[in-house]
């Protein structure tokens, strides 16, 4: 079995008010040196495709026509085998 | 004539569109269930608001995939009016029947209070009985009504008057003040490139009679009966 974990973010160009929040959490906390943070969401998926450029290829059509709205978000993944 | 209301698990503005319809415009209407998968006999559809399937993933996100979405999409490529309000809004975008995305507000904080609203366009057919800048009093209720779309499609937007609603002052000046949610050069409405898919996030149900505190949403009904009216003449 394939793994895959998924982080998908808000794009560059669009205002995360929540990562500023935080931000200004951190820094009034007295870390001062976080130049920038993005809230975003963390999925877990777990594929019977055991061959990794398979399940690869699967997960990318997963984020573009589900997982991630294209107009907002931008997404990253990597690909794991694990235990069944 | 008759207005077709959808109804997805979560939906729950179904009943004020339906009282304003029968009570208020006097608009035959009917519910159509989310797991119907025909919207034969109806004239215009609306998509109204409320958490449809909990808005898990994204708002609007899962409700596409909805059997009834298919024939919604269907009705709307050939040119049938529809209208999505709030939650209904966040599903037409999320099922690529208006462009851009609604997102978390600016404030972080669940807005529900009365705005004003400029009317940039009256050529839909959910907008032709106003006049054009003219200034409607309706409500807002929503946690993620920031439209966003990348620049490059917002001056297309633009060019083509596909920008139908702007927060603004109650004399009609659009400004930071004025914007609830931090939308986009203040945009509360869209329309399609064929003008006849809408959606906005105030409630235009909830400002249609007096005893409420506005009649400006009663336009909306009017305008798609006129627009009805004309298609059949």
């Amino acid at each position: 079995m394939v793994e895959a974990r998924i982080h998908v973010t808000l794009k560059k160009s669009v205002l995360d008010p929540q990562g500023d929040t935080v931000k200004s959490g951190l820094a009034s906390l007295g870390f001062s040196g976080v130049e920038d943070c993005r809230i975003g969401k963390f999925m877990v998926l777990k594929l019977q495709e055991s061959d990794p450029q398979k399940a690869r290829a699967q997960v990318d059509e997963m984020c573009r026509k589900l997982l991630a709205n294209p107009v907002i978000e931008e997404y990253v993944f990597e690909i794991s085998e694990v235990a069944g | 004539m008759k207005i077709g209301i959808l109804v997805f698990p979560g939906t729950w503005s179904h009943q004020d569109f339906e009282h304003v319809c029968r009570d208020v415009v006097g608009i035959d209407c009917g519910l159509i269930w989310h797991k119907d998968t025909s919207v034969a006999g109806y004239d215009c559809l609306i998509l109204p608001g409320g958490f449809a399937h909990g808005d898990y993933l994204r708002c609007g996100g899962i409700a596409r995939f909805s059997p009834v979405m298919e024939a919604v999409v269907a009705f709307a490529r050939s040119g049938g009016p529809v209208l999505g309000s709030c939650n209904g809004f966040q599903i037409l975008c999320e099922a690529g029947l208006l462009p851009g995305a609604l997102l978390r507000n600016t404030s972080l904080q669940y807005r529900c209070r009365w705005v004003h609203i400029r009317t940039e366009s009256v050529s839909t057919p959910f907008t032709r009985a106003m006049r054009p800048g003219q200034v409607l009093k309706v409500p807002i209720s929503h946690g993620e009504g920031r439209y966003y779309v990348p620049p490059q499609e917002l001056a297309a937007l633009e060019a083509q008057q596909q920008i139908i609603f702007r927060y603004a002052t109650p004399d009609g000046q659009v400004t930071p003040e004025a914007n609830p949610n931090g939308a986009l050069d203040n945009i509360a409405g869209v329309c399609n490139a064929g003008r006849n898919v809408v959606g906005l996030m105030p409630h235009p149900e909830r400002a249609s009679e007096a005893v409420l505190g506005s009649t400006d949403g009663r336009l909306f009904f009017t305008s798609v009966l006129e627009s009805l009216a004309a298609a059949t003449r």
